[in-house]
C-alpha cells in the first residue's frame, strides 16, 4: 500500500494545541475539524492540505494533550501521511488508532524540503522523494500496527 | 516406563520451578511490576507488549464523547464494567455553548443508558484528574487510562496511569484491556530539603528544563529520594502531572505511609502496593539536589524553556491564573494566600483563581481563602479546567501576558497564538499579580 503527497514543512515540538486549538474540540464532525488542523502554525493549512500532503518535521510530533480531534483533523484535511524525527507517544497511538500512516526516522526533516513529492510505501517504510531523485527508509512498523493502519483504524480492523 | 515417566515430570516440575525462582530474582521496578500484575506474568522487560487489564478508565467532556460515539460503532451493547469506568465535566463547565452542553448530554446520557454510577456532573467533582484523586477512584498498585494526557498525575499515589485516546478507550470500554508497550525507566533521585517559598512545581521545571520537552518519550519517570518522601501528596501530585510534558508515559512514586494513609482515607476498596526493588534497573538515573533550588518559570513558547525566576523578573503581566490539576489544590490555594492576605492586586492584572474541585472549593471557603482572594482583587471561579485548558474562560487577547500555575504554555493555549505564557509556582503566581510583573518570591517577601 502506498500514499503520495507533496511535502508540508515543521519544526520540532509541534503540539496538539497548534494542531487544533481547544475552542475548536466541541465537535464531533471530523470535517469540520478539519477545517482547523494546523491553524495554530498556519491558518491556510487546511486549503493547502485538500490535494493530499505528507507532513514532514522533528522531534515530539504531537506532544500535549490526548485529543484525538489532532490526527483526526490532519487526515481529513488530506494529509495522507506524517514523516517525523519522533513522536509523542498519544499522538502515535491516535494517529494509528485512526487509520494515519506515521513513521519515524533520524533526520528525516534535514533530508526533504517544501514542496518535495513524495511517494512512501508503507510495509517498507520507504520514502521515495520524486523531486529530488531520492530513497531514503524510516523504521518500520511492527506488522500489527501495519494492518491496523491498513484496515483504516483500530474499529474496522477490531470488526474484522 | 511408568516411574520414568514420573521422575520426567518432576523434572519438568521442578526445572518450572527454578525457572519461577530465577525469573522471580529478576528485579523489576514498581512501573514493571505493575505491567506484570495487570498482564497475569511474573515478569516484564522494557519493549515487551503486553496485553493490561485496566481496572479504571476515565473520561472527560472533551474526548469521551468521541469515545462514546467510536464505542457505539463497535457494536458491543453493554461496556466491560460500568463500576470501573469514571465519567467527569470539567474542561467547559458550566457550559459556555450550546455544543459544549450537546457535549455533555452525550456523557449524561451515556452514563444513564450503560448504568455507570460515577458520572460527576456540574457541581460534583471539578477537574478529572483532582476528583479521580479525592474520589478514592486511584489506588496503589492499578492500572488507569484516562483520554486525557495529564492522566499521569495519578502515579503520585503508586498507580500506573496514562493517557490514552479515545478510539482506544471506546475499545476498553468494550474490553477492559488494551496493548502497553512496558516503557523503560529514568529515575529522579530528589534530595536536600525545599527553602521557604521554592515548591515542587519549582522543581518539576527544572527537571523538565534539563531534560526536555521529548527527553522521556515513551519513558516512565519515577521520582524517588528524600525530596520526594518528605513531599506531600498534593506536591508529588503536581510532579507527576507534568511528567508528559516531558514525554513520558507516567510519572510515578513508590507509594509510602503518607500516601497509603492518603488513599485509605478515600476508599474502602483493597488494592495490592508495589514498590520498586532496591537493585531494579532504570535507563537512566539523574540527581536533582533541591537544597540549591531556586524558583523557576518555564517561558514561552515551550515548557522547556526554563529559567530561574530572577531572570525573567520585572515582565509585566495582564493575566496571572491561579489553578489546575497541577497547582489547583488547597495547598496551592493556601500558599497564595499566604502572599495575598491583607494585600491587593496590581490594578489592570486580572487574577483568576480556580480551585481543582469541588471539595478543594469547600475547604478554601471554610479556610477563609476565598474571603482572602475577593479582598485582594481576585476573581474566584467555579472548578474547571478553565483557563489552562483555553476552551471558554479567562482566554488572552494579542500581545497578553499571563503567568500561570498550570503545565502548559504553548503557543495559543490561553487564547491568542500572539499571547505568552508563563509557568510558575501558586507563590509566583501570587507575588507577581500583586506587583503587575513577574517577581521571584523569595525578594517578595524580603521586601
Amino acid at each position: 500500500m502506498e500514499v503520495s503527497g507533496k511535502a508540508v514543512i515543521f519544526g520540532d515540538n509541534v503540539n496538539t494545541d497548534v494542531i487544533i486549538p481547544s475552542k475548536y474540540l466541541t465537535s464531533l464532525d471530523p470535517l469540520e475539524m478539519a477545517k482547523h488542523a494546523m491553524e495554530g502554525l498556519d491558518p491556510i493549512f487546511a486549503k493547502k492540505a485538500q490535494n493530499g500532503v505528507i507532513i514532514v518535521a522533528g522531534r515530539n510530533f504531537g506532544c500535549g494533550s490526548s485529543r484525538e480531534q489532532a490526527p483526526i483533523a490532519l487526515k481529513y484535511a488530506g494529509v495522507k501521511c506524517i514523516l517525523v524525527e519522533s513522536f509523542a507517544r498519544i499522538f502515535y497511538r491516535n494517529a494509528i488508532n485512526i487509520g494515519l500512516p506515521l513513521f519515524e526516522r533520524t533526520g528525516i526533516s534535514k533530508d526533504i524540503e517544501e514542496g518535495d513529492i513524495l511517494t512512501i510505501i508503507l510495509e517498507e517504510g520507504k520514502v521515495v522523494n520524486r523531486t529530488k531523485g531520492q530513497t531514503l527508509y524510516a523504521s518500520k512498523l511492527p506488522d500489527f500496527i501495519l494492518e491496523i493502519i491498513k484496515d483504516g483504524g483500530l474499529i474496522e480492523h477490531l470488526k474484522k | 516406563m511408568r516411574k520414568l515417566e514420573g521422575s520426567s515430570e518432576r523434572l519438568l516440575e521442578s526445572r518450572s520451578n527454578r525457572t519461577v525462582t530465577i525469573e522471580a530474582q529478576r528485579t523489576m521496578n514498581i512501573t514493571e511490576k505493575i505491567l506484570a500484575a495487570s498482564s497475569e506474568r511474573d515478569v516484564v522487560k522494557p519493549g515487551e507488549i503486553v496485553e493490561a487489564k485496566v481496572d479504571m478508565a476515565m473520561i472527560n467532556e472533551i474526548t469521551g464523547p468521541l469515545a462514546i460515539q467510536t464505542f457505539k460503532k463497535i457494536g458491543t451493547e453493554k461496556v466491560w464494567d460500568n463500576q470501573r469506568i469514571v465519567l467527569v465535566l470539567d474542561h467547559q463547565v458550566p457550559a459556555d455553548s450550546v455544543k459544549s452542553a450537546e457535549l455533555h448530554k452525550i456523557m449524561r446520557a451515556f452514563a444513564k443508558e450503560q448504568n455507570i454510577p460515577l458520572l460527576y456532573d456540574v457541581g460534583d467533582g471539578g477537574v478529572c484528574h483532582q476528583v479521580m484523586i479525592e474520589k478514592g477512584h486511584v489506588r496503589p498498585g492499578e492500572l488507569i487510562v484516562g483520554a486525557d494526557s495529564h492522566t499521569c498525575t495519578y502515579g503520585a499515589l503508586g498507580a500506573f496511569a496514562t493517557g490514552i485516546g479515545s478510539t482506544e478507550m471506546a475499545a476498553v470500554f468494550a474490553a477492559g484491556e488494551l496493548w502497553l508497550r512496558v516503557p523503560s525507566a529514568i529515575r529522579i533521585i530528589a534530595t536536600g530539603s525545599f527553602h521557604k517559598f521554592v515548591t515542587p512545581k519549582d522543581l518539576i521545571l527544572r527537571i523538565i528544563g534539563q531534560i526536555g520537552a521529548d527527553g522521556a518519550i515513551y519513558k516512565a519517570v519515577e521520582f524517588a529520594g528524600p525530596g520526594i518522601d518528605n513531599m506531600s501528596v498534593s506536591g508529588r501530585l503536581t510532579m507527576c502531572n507534568m511528567a508528559v510534558e516531558m514525554g513520558a508515559k507516567t510519572g510515578i512514586v513508590n507509594p509510602d505511609d503518607l500516601a497509603l494513609e492518603y488513599v485509605k482515607n478515600r476508599t474502602n476498596k483493597s488494592f495490592k502496593t508495589f514498590r520498586s526493588d532496591l537493585n531494579a534497573a532504570y535507563e537512566k538515573t539523574f540527581e536533582f539536589n533541591v537544597d540549591n533550588l531556586e524558583p523557576q518559570v518555564a517561558c514561552p513558547p515551550s515548557v522547556d524553556n526554563v529559567k530561574p525566576i530572577k531572570d525573567v523578573e520585572g515582565v509585566v503581566i495582564n493575566q496571572a491564573f491561579l489553578g489546575s490539576c497541577t497547582n489547583g489544590r488547597l495547598e496551592d490555594l493556601k500558599l497564595a494566600a499566604e502572599f495575598l492576605e491583607g494585600r491587593r492586586i496590581k490594578r489592570g492584572v486580572r487574577l483568576l483563581v480556580t480551585p481543582a474541585s469541588q471539595e478543594v472549593y469547600l475547604q478554601a471557603l471554610e479556610n477563609g481563602l476565598l474571603e482572602i482572594f475577593v479582598k485582594a482583587g481576585a476573581y474566584v471561579c467555579n472548578p474547571t479546567c478553565g483557563a489552562c485548558f483555553g476552551g471558554h474562560m479567562g482566554l488572552l487577547a494579542p500581545g497578553e501576558v499571563c503567568i500561570s500555575s498550570s503545565n502548559r504554555n504553548f503557543v495559543g493555549r490561553m487564547g491568542s497564538p500572539e499571547a505568552e505564557i508563563y509557568l510558575a509556582s501558586p507563590a509566583a503566581v501570587a507575588v507577581s499579580a500583586l506587583a503587575g510583573k513577574i517577581v521571584d518570591p523569595r525578594s517578595f517577601s524580603e521586601a
